[in-house]
C-alpha cells in the first residue's frame, strides 16, 4: 500500500500495512479453558487405559524364562574360569530347566549379562569402526583409541582391535530338549539373521579379498581373549567368519545398560517337535564355559523369550500406561471439583 | 593554573587569500583543519573494521565476550584426549553458526556507523567575536604568531587561549572558535586556524561516552550465568566423586575388560570433572545469547514498523534507536517527562492579548500583504483597533515590533524571522501580522514597516533577557524624535515595575512604566496526552513531569494534561528558600499523609495512593543566581539524607511535578529513583536539555519535535508524539517483555532436560561421562531441531493483543513486577526440567531395558537407546513448547513442525548408508533410526514421556487460574467470551476555562542582544549576503551529527535547550542553564 505512495508527502515514510509488520498475523490462539483442559483430561486418561489394559493382556501372554547359569551347576566351571592360567582349557556344564507351559510362537534365545558396563566411555569408544567396515588401512593402523588392545605385543595390529571386541562373549549353547516318551532332542537354532540387517550388511564388511578370508587378515592379531581368529569364528559355516560374524556383530551393538541380553539364537521351527513353538517339558543347556564373570562380580543366564507385537516382554509400559490413566483421571476429577466450586463463575473480573 | 592550561601552543599558520581585496572584519579560529605540528590528521574514524582488520579484530572482541571464550576454553579441552569425552565438532559446529552471526551484525553495525559519520549536519553559528586590523589578512600568508591555548577538551561552553601576534596579546575565548560540524551563516567565507583536529575536536571529545545500558533481565542473566557455572561446577563435582568411587569398589573389577588409562582415582576423577564440564555444558547455551539478541531486533523492527505510531503530520515512524532494550520497555514503573515539547506541541502561538485592559481575539489579515499565513487568531474588536489607530492598541505591537531580539532574513521575497527561543517568535510575528512589520535590523536601528508605512527607530539601547531581571527593554528615539524606553518581561516583574516606584528605573527615565498591554502565549498540549497518562497511571506507571518551568505553569499543564485532577485535594508544594526549610516542608507533607491516613509512612508505595500532587519547587528561585540554585540544590534537596526525604514524600503521590529543574537536576531526580527504587525508568524528552536524563534513565525516549534532533540521537526509542508512548510500553513493551521471558523460561527448559539426562544416566554408566545421546544431535539440537520453534515463540507471541492491551493496562503490571522471569521463576523451570529430565531418562529406560524388538532383535542397545531418548527429548519440548505457545501463526506452525521434521530428516541422513560409506567412524550410528523407530515401543514411550512431562504442567497451569486467577487469565476469559476489544473509547478533551489555569509561560534565556548591539553583526544588508535561512523558532536551528548527541555549534550561549551539553552534564553546569519563565508583555 505505502509502497505505492513512496516519494509522495509525508505517508512516503510510512510503513507498510502488511499483517506481519503490523503483528496482524492470523493466528489461532489456543488458552486453557476448563473446557479443553478437562475433556482432554478424561479423553487422555481413557486412551491410557485402554492402551495399558490391551498392552497387559498382551503381555500376560508372552512367555519369558531365565536361566543362571553363572555358579549352581556350572560351579566347576566358574572356579575354574578364576584362574587365567586356565584360560586354553575347555570346560562344558549342564544347566537344566523346566517349561511349565508351552510357548508358542517364535522363540528367541539370549545369553544375559548382569553388572557387565557395556556403556563405559572408554569401553564403548576402544573399538574401530573402520576397521570393522573392512579398511585395509585400518586393518594396519587401527585407531588409537583402540589402545590398549590396538597391536599385540609383537607389534602386529589386532583385528578386531578394541577392548569392545575383545571381550566378546564367547559361551556357547547347545539346548536340549528331553521328551517325557522319546530321545532326547538337540532344539534347532537359527544362529544366523540374529542381527540387524544395517549391520550386517553396512556396517560390517570383511577387508576385501580375492583369495580367502585368511589371507585378508594376514598380518594381524587375533584379539588377547580370543581362542580363535576372526577368520575362523564360526568353522561350520564359512560365510560367517570374519567381522561379520553374526555374534561379533551382535556384540558389537554395546548394551545402554550393566544389565543386558544380547541375541542367541532363534528357533527353527521348521523342525516338526518345534513347529508351533517350544513344547513345555524338561530342557537342559549344554554350555561350553568360557567368559569369565568372577572380576566384575557378574553373572550370567540364558533367557528364552517369545515376543509380541510390541517387542519383548515388558511390563513397564502397560503398567505406566495404566498408571497415568489412574493419575490423570485423580487430577481430572480434581480439577473438575475445583472448577465446579470456584472457578465456574470465576471471580469477579476487575473492571 | 593558567600556564598549566595552555599548554598546547600552535603556530598560527595562515590561509593564503585568492585575491579578494574585500576587507575581512573577523579572524575565526576554526577548530577543524590541519594544523601543522599537529599529528593528528582530520580523519576521524567511527568505524572499528575495515576489511583486512575485521576478521582478526573482531574474533579477538568476540573472544573477549565471556561466553565466547568459556566455549573456546571448553573446545581446547575438548581436544585433550583423556578428556574429551565428545566429539570436537560439538562444539565447533555452533560457535562458528554463533561467531558467524554476530561477525555479520557487527560488521553491518560497522558499515551503519560510517555511514552516519559522514553525515554533514547543518548548524547556524554566530560568526565572529574578534577583530583585527586589515593589515593582518594581509599578513597572513606567512606564519607570524602563536596561540597559547588550552588542552583538547569536551566543554563546549568554554575556551581559553591567547593569540600573540605582533608581540600583541589578544585574548581567545569560546566566541572566538567554531566547533567542528558548523556552518557559516550570513557570510559566505572567512578566515581560519585551525587549534584541533581530528579526535581532538570537542566533537569528537564529547563522542563515545555515552553509557551503555542493559536490560534488568541482562543483569539478571549475568546472575544466573554464574549461578548456572556454579551448578555445573556443582554436578561435575559429585560425578567426579561418583566416579571416584565407582573406580575406587567397581573399576578395578572390570580391568580387565576396559582400557584402565591410569591407576590413581583421583587423577581420574579429576579427568572426569573436566569431561562431564564438556558434556554438561549445554546448560550454558551458546545459542542462547545469539537468540536473545535476534528477538530483540525483531521487537526492534516491530516499533519501527507499527503505522500506529507513525506521525502523519511530520512523517515520522517510530524508531527503535536502540536495539537491545526491548524487554525493559515492558517493566517500567517511572516515566519522568519533559513538558515543553514533550507534553505540549512547543509551537508557540499569540493567543490572546490584553489592551489596556480590554482583552481581544481574532481573525482576518487579507488586508495586510505581509503577514504570516501561518498564524490564525484573532479578533475583530482588535483588527477593528489597529485599523482604527488606536494609540495604546499601536503602542502596544509597535513594542512587540520593536523590543526583541530577533533576526530578520528575507529570502525569496518572504520575510524569516530568526528568534532565539519560540516565544519571542510567536511576540513579533503577531505584531507582524497586525500590520507592525519588523523588517530590518542594523546594530543603530530597527526598522518597522507600520501599517504599510515604513519607520525606522534609532536603537539607542537594549537591555536584553536575562535570568536574573526577566525582562528585556531597549530605548529608542522615534522618527518624531521621540524617546522612549519599551519593556516586556515577566507578569511578576512588570508588575512591580508597575506598583512600586524602581530607583533604577528612575534614574533613566524620570518617567513611570505605563502598562500597554499583556500578552498570552499558547502551547497547546499534544493530541491524546492526557488519554496517554491516565492508561499510563491505570497501569500503574508513575509519572513525573520534571520541567524548567515556573511552579503555576507547571500545575497548570499538570491540570490539563489530567495528571492533577480537581479532586486531588492535596496539593503539596514544597518551595522553600534554604535547605532547612525544604526539609521541613517535606517532612511537613509526610507527615500530612501519614496523619490523614492514619497509617505510619514508612517505605511502601505499593500501598493506597495518596492523591495528591508535589511540586518540588527549586529553593532560591527568587532573588539568588540561578547558579546558586543549582548548587543549593544538589547541595540540600538531592543529596545526603535530604533527597532520601524528597524521595519518600515523593513517592507516596500519585503525581509528582518537579518545576524549575535544570537538566542536570532532572539527571540526578532519576538517578535518584534508579538508585533507591530499584525500579526501571523511563525518561521522554525533546529537548537538549533533556539529553541528561534521557541518558541517565533506563530507557531514554526522544520526540522527535520542534527543538532538533539531540534529545533524537541520545534516546533509546524515538517517535513523535507524546501519545505513542503508550502504545510503546502497554503493547510493544509489554509484549516484549513477555517474549522474551517466556524464551528464557523455555531456554532455559529445554537445556537443562536436555543436559540432565546426561547427570542420571552417569549413574548407569559407572560415572564414565558417555553420553545418551549421538554427538550429532548434541551439536545440532540447539541449532537445529530446538532453535526456530522458540524463536518463533519470541517474536510472534502475543498472550493478548494489542487492543486489549490497550483496554486493559492493568496487564502491564506483571512486568513491572518482574513475575514473568525471575530467580524464583528460573528455579522453577530448573525443577521443572529436572522432572521432565526424569522422566526423559526413566521412562525410556524402564520401557528399554528388559525388552527387544519385534523381530527378537536388540534394542536394549545404547544407540537405539540414544536415539529413542532424544526422539522423546524432542518431541517432548515440542509439546511443551506448544503448550507455551499462545499465539499459532503460520511462521510458527512452519517452525514447529519444520523442526520436527527437521530433526527426523537429518537423524536419517546422518544414519545413513551413504554417510557412513564416506566416514565410518564419524558415523557409528548408521541404521539406528530404521531399525528403532519402526518399533511399537519406541512410539509408546514417546507418547507417555511426553504425556507424563506436560500433563503436571497444565494441571498446575489450570489450577492457578481457577483458584489464583492473574489480570492475564481474566483477560482472556473476557477475551473468550468477546472477540473484539471494544473500540477505544475517545474521549473529550476536558478543556479548564477557569482563568486560574490560564497562565501559560516558557523558558527563555539569553537572546541575541550581544550580537545585536555589538555592532559586528551584518554590516553588509541583510537579505542580500544571508546565506542558508532558518524559518523562526527553534525548529531547524540545529541538527548534530552522528551520534554525539547534545553538542552546540556555537560557542555563544544560547537558549539552554541547545546549549546543554549532556554529556558532560555531571561535570560541568553553565551558570545560564537553568531555565527561566516569562510572562506577559508590559512595556513601558
Amino acid at each position: 500500500m505505502a509502497k505505492n505512495q513512496v516519494g509522495a508527502g509525508p505517508f512516503a515514510r510510512r510503513p507498510d500495512n502488511s499483517a506481519f509488520k503490523q503483528q496482524r498475523l492470523p493466528a489461532w490462539s489456543p488458552s486453557l479453558t476448563p473446557h479443553t483442559v478437562l475433556s482432554v483430561f478424561y479423553g487422555l486418561s481413557l486412551i491410557c487405559v485402554l492402551l495399558g489394559i490391551w498392552l497387559l493382556i498382551t503381555v500376560q501372554n508372552t512367555y519369558q524364562l531365565k536361566v543362571d547359569y553363572t555358579n549352581g551347576s556350572c560351579k566347576k566351571c566358574f572356579e575354574m574360569r578364576k584362574y587365567p592360567a586356565n584360560a586354553t582349557k575347555n570346560c562344558i556344564c549342564t544347566a537344566n530347566f523346566k517349561v511349565p507351559k508351552a510357548f508358542l510362537g517364535d522363540v528367541f534365545f539370549y545369553y544375559g549379562l548382569i553388572n557387565f558396563h557395556q556403556n563405559l566411555r572408554r569401553y564403548m569408544d576402544s573399538r574401530d569402526d573402520a576397521q570393522l567396515v573392512g579398511r585395509k588401512k585400518s586393518l594396519k593402523f587401527p585407531s588409537t583409541y583402540c589402545k590398549p588392545f590396538a597391536y599385540d605385543e609383537n607389534g602386529l595390529p589386532i583385528a578386531p582391535c578394541g577392548a569392545v571386541a575383545n571381550s566378546k562373549f564367547n559361551d556357547s549353547f547347545r539346548l536340549v530338549y528331553h521328551q517325557l516318551d522319546g530321545p532326547a532332542v538337540t532344539v534347532p537354532l537359527h544362529r544366523r539373521g540374529i542381527t540387524w540387517y544395517t549391520d550386517k550388511n553396512i556396517k560390517f564388511h570383511n577387508p576385501p579379498t580375492n583369495t580367502t578370508l585368511q589371507e585378508a587378515f594376514q598380518g594381524t592379531a587375533q584379539p588377547l581373549y580370543w581362542q580363535r581368529p576372526v577368520y575362523d569364528l564360526d568353522p561350520e559355516d564359512p560365510n560367517n567368519n570374519g567381522f561379520i560374524n553374526d555374534d561379533l556383530i551382535v556384540w558389537m551393538r554395546e548394551a545402554a545398560f550393566p544389565n543386558f541380553k544380547k541375541l542367541y539364537g532363534i528357533l527353527n521351527r521348521a523342525h516338526a517337535l518345534f513347529s508351533h513353538g517350544l513344547p513345555a517339558g524338561n530342557y537342559s543347556i549344554i554350555i561350553t564355559y568360557n567368559f569369565p564373570v568372577q572380576y566384575f562380580q557378574g553373572k550370567k543366564e540364558v533367557v528364552v523369550s517369545t515376543v509380541t507385537w510390541f517387542g519383548g516382554q515388558n511390563y513397564f509400559l502397560p503398567i505406566a500406561y495404566l498408571v497415568s490413566s489412574g493419575m490423570t483421571f485423580i487430577a481430572a476429577i480434581v480439577l473438575t471439583v475445583i472448577h465446579v466450586k470456584v472457578g465456574r463463575d470465576g471471580k469477579n473480573m476487575e473492571e | 593554573d593558567r600556564e598549566h592550561n595552555l599548554s598546547f601552543k600552535y603556530a598560527v599558520s595562515a590561509i593564503p587569500r585568492n585575491g579578494n581585496q574585500q576587507p575581512l572584519d573577523y579572524l575565526i579560529l576554526l577548530i577543524k583543519d590541519i594544523l601543522i605540528e599537529n599529528p593528528h590528521t582530520n580523519a576521524i574514524k567511527t568505524s572499528k573494521y575495515n576489511v583486512l582488520t575485521f576478521l582478526p579484530l573482531n574474533l579477538f572482541e568476540q573472544f573477549q565476550r565471556i561466553a565466547n571464550a568459556y566455549f573456546l576454553c571448553l573446545l581446547v579441552l575438548q581436544v585433550i584426549p583423556a578428556i574429551s569425552s565428545l566429539s570436537w565438532f560439538t562444539t565447533v559446529v555452533p560457535l562458528a553458526l554463533v561467531l558467524s552471526i554476530t561477525a555479520v551484525k557487527d560488521a553491518i553495525d560497522d558499515l551503519v556507523t560510517l555511514c552516519l559519520s559522514s553525515s554533514h549536519p547543518l548548524s547556524p553559528s554566530l560568526a565572529v567575536s574578534f577583530t583585527l586590523a586589515l593589515c593582518f589578512c594581509l599578513s597572513l600568508c606567512c606564519p607570524l604568531g602563536e596561540v597559547c591555548c588550552e588542552p583538547p577538551n569536551n566543554r563546549l561552553d568554554r575556551f581559553v587561549g591567547t593569540l600573540v601576534w605582533r608581540g600583541q596579546k589578544h585574548p581567545l575565548d569560546n566566541h572566538c572558535v567554531l566547533l567542528r560540524g558548523c556552518t557559516l551563516r550570513n557570510t559566505d567565507w572567512c578566515f581560519g586556524l585551525v587549534l584541533f583536529a581530528g579526535p581532538e575536536t570537542k566533537l569528537m571529545q564529547n563522542c563515545g561516552k555515552s553509557s551503555f545500558k542493559r536490560t534488568s533481565i541482562d543483569r539478571l542473566m549475568n546472575v544466573l550465568v554464574l549461578f548456572i557455572f556454579g551448578f555445573l561446577v556443582f554436578m561435575c563435582i559429585i560425578l567426579a566423586v561418583g566416579h571416584g568411587i565407582w573406580e575406587h569398589y567397581e573399576g578395578t573389577k572390570v580391568m580387565a575388560f576396559v582400557p584402565q588409562q591410569n591407576e590413581d582415582t583421583a587423577f581420574s576423577s579429576f579427568l572426569t570433572f573436566w569431561s562431564y564440564i564438556i558434556i554438561l555444558n549445554t546448560v550454558v547455551p551458546i545459542s542462547l545469547y545469539v537468540s536473545m539478541e535476534v528477538i530483540r531486533l525483531g521487537n526492534s523492527y516491530y516499533i519501527n514498523w507499527d503505522r500506529l505510531m507513525f506521525h502523519t503530520g511530520s512523517g515520522t515512524a517510530a524508531e527503535a534507536r536502540t536495539t537491545t532494550l526491548n524487554e525493559e520497555l515492558g517493566q517500567i514503573r517511572y516515566v519522568f517527562s519533559d513538558k515543553t515539547g514533550t507534553l505540549t506541541q512547543n509551537i508557540m502561538c499569540f493567543h490572546k492579548c490584553s489592551i489596556n485592559g480590554k482583552d481581544m481575539m481574532m481573525v482576518d489579515f487579507s488586508f495586510n500583504s505581509l503577514a504570516d499565513p501561518r498564524f490564525q487568531f484573532y479578533d475583530n474588536n482588535l483588527l477593528e483597533a489597529v485599523k482604527l489607530e488606536t494609540l495604546e492598541v499601536h503602542s502596544f505591537f509597535r513594542l512587540l515590533a520593536i523590543c526583541h531580539t530577533v533576526m530578520a532574513e528575507e529570502k525569496n521575497n518572504d520575510l524569516v524571522y530568526q528568534a532565539q527561543s519560540p516565544d519571542e517568535g510567536a511576540l513579533v510575528t503577531a505584531a507582524r501580522n497586525f500590520g507592525f512589520v519588523f523588517r530590518l535590523r542594523t546594530p543603530e536601528s530597527v526598522c518597522v514597516v507600520e501599517m504599510g508605512v515604513p519607520r525606522t527607530y534609532e536603537l539607542l539601547a537594549i537591555l536584553d533577557f536575562n535570568n536574573v531581571r526577566k525582562r528585556m527593554s531597549v530605548i529608542v528615539r522615534s522618527p518624531e524624535g521621540k524617546l522612549a524606553l519599551y519593556c516586556k518581561g515577566a507578569d511578576t516583574i512588570i508588575y512591580k515595575r508597575l506598583h512600586e516606584s524602581c530607583s533604577k528605573l528612575m534614574e533613566v527615565t524620570t518617567e513611570h512604566l505605563n502598562l500597554i498591554g499583556a500578552t498570552a502565549i499558547e502551547d497547546k498540549l499534544q493530541d491524546g496526552v492526557s488519554q496517554t497518562i491516565e492508561q499510563l497511571a491505570k497501569a500503574d506507571i508513575k509519572i513525573w513531569v520534571l520541567t524548567g518551568d515556573k511552579q503555576e505553569t507547571a500545575e497548570n499543564i499538570g491540570y490539563s494534561c489530567n495528571l492533577l485532577r480537581e479532586e486531588m485535594d492535596d496539593i503539596f508544594i514544597v518551595a522553600a528558600d534554604s535547605p532547612e526549610e525544604v526539609r521541613q516542608e517535606l517532612r511537613c507533607v509526610e507527615w500530612c499523609e501519614a496523619y490523614e491516613r492514619d497509617v505510619q509512612v514508612t517505605e511502601r508505595w505499593h500501598g493506597t495512593e495518596i492523591k495528591g500532587l508535589l511540586i518540588l519547587g527549586i529553593i532560591f528561585t527568587q532573588h539568588v543566581f540561578p547558579l546558586c540554585a543549582c548548587m543549593c540544590f544538589q547541595a540540600y534537596a538531592l543529596e545526603g539524607s535530604m533527597e532520601l526525604e524528597f524521595l519518600r514524600t515523593a513517592c507516596m503521590c500519585k503525581t509528582v511535578i518537579c518545576c524549575r529543574v535544570t537538566p542536570m537536576q532532572k539527571a540526578q531526580v532519576v538517578e535518584l529513583v534508579k538508585k533507591y527504587k530499584q525500579a526501571v525508568t523511563l525518561a521522554i524528552g525533546d529537548g537538549a536539555n533533556d539529553v541528561s536524563m534521557i541518558k541517565a534513565a533506563h530507557i531514554g525516549v526522544g520526540i522527535s519535535g520542534q527543538e532538533g534532533m539531540q534529545a533524537v540521537l541520545s534516546s533509546d526509542f524515538s517517535f513523535a508524539q507524546f501519545r505513542y508512548l503508550q502504545r510503546l510500553l502497554l503493547v510493544h513493551g509489554r509484549w516484549s517483555y513477555l517474549r522474551m521471558c517466556k524464551f528464557l523460561r523455555y531456554f532455559f527448559y529445554k537445556n537443562f532436560t536436555f543436559t540432565f539426562v546426561h547427570f542420571w544416566f552417569a549413574f548407569f554408566c559407572g560415572f564414565s561421562a558417555q553420553t545418551v545421546y549421538d554427538e550429532t544431535f548434541i551439536a545440532l539440537y540447539n541449532l537445529m531441531y530446538t532453535a526456530l520453534p522458540v524463536l518463533g515463540m519470541g517474536l510472534f507471541d502475543q498472550d493478548v493483543s494489542d487492543g486489549w492491551s490497550l483496554e486493559y493496562p492493568q496487564l502491564y503490571e506483571p512486568g513491572q513486577r518482574s513475575l514473568y522471569f525471575s530467580k524464583g521463576a528460573f528455579i522453577k523451570c530448573a525443577l521443572h526440567s529436572c522432572y521432565s529430565s526424569l522422566v526423559l531418562f526413566f521412562v525410556p529406560y524402564a520401557a528399554v531395558r528388559d525388552s527387544v524388538s519385534t523381530d527378537g532383535h536388540d534394542i536394549a542397545d545404547h544407540q537405539s537407546f540414544a536415539l529413542l531418548t532424544q526422539t522423546c527429548l524432542t518431541v517432548t519440548v515440542c509439546v511443551q513448547l506448544g503448550l507455551d505457545l499462545s499465539y499459532w501463526t503460520a511462521v510458527n506452525h512452519l517452525f514447529v513442525w519444520g523442526s520436527l521434521g527437521m530433526y527426523f530428516l537429518v537423524t536419517f541422513t546422518m544414519q545413513s548408508d551413504g554417510l557412513h560409506r564416506l566416514y565410518a567412524s564419524s558415523f557409528p550410528f548408521v541404521g539406528t533410526a530404521r531399525n528403532s523407530l519402526d518399533q511399537v515401543t519406541v512410539w509408546l514411550t514417546v507418547l507417555l514421556t511426553a504425556v507424563l512431562c506436560v500433563l503436571p504442567v497444565v494441571v498446575h497451569r489450570f489450577l492457578f487460574m481457577q483458584l489464583n486467577p492473574t489480570i492475564n487469565d481474566k483477560v482472556l476469559k473476557v477475551h473468550q467470551m468477546k472477540a473484539q476489544p471494544p473500540p477505544p473509547r475517545r474521549r473529550a478533551r476536558i478543556r479548564r476555562s477557569s482563568t486560574r489555569r490560564s497562565g501559560y509561560a516558557f523558558s527563555h534565556a539569553y537572546g541575541y542582544g550581544d550580537l545585536v548591539t555589538s555592532k559586528r553583526f551584518l554590516r553588509r544588508p541583510v537579505p542580500s549576503r544571508s546565506a542558508g535561512s532558518t524559518p523562526a523558532g527553534r525548529s531547524a536551528a540545529f541538527r548534530p551529527a552522528g551520534r554525539s548527541a547534545g553538542y552546540s555549534p556555537s560557542g555563544q550561549e544560547q537558549n539552554p535547550k541547545q546549549a546543554t551539553e549532556p554529556t558532560e552534564l555531571q561535570r560541568y553546569r553553565a551558570v545560564h542553564d537553568a531555565t527561566f519563565c516569562r510572562q506577559g508583555v508590559a512595556p513601558e
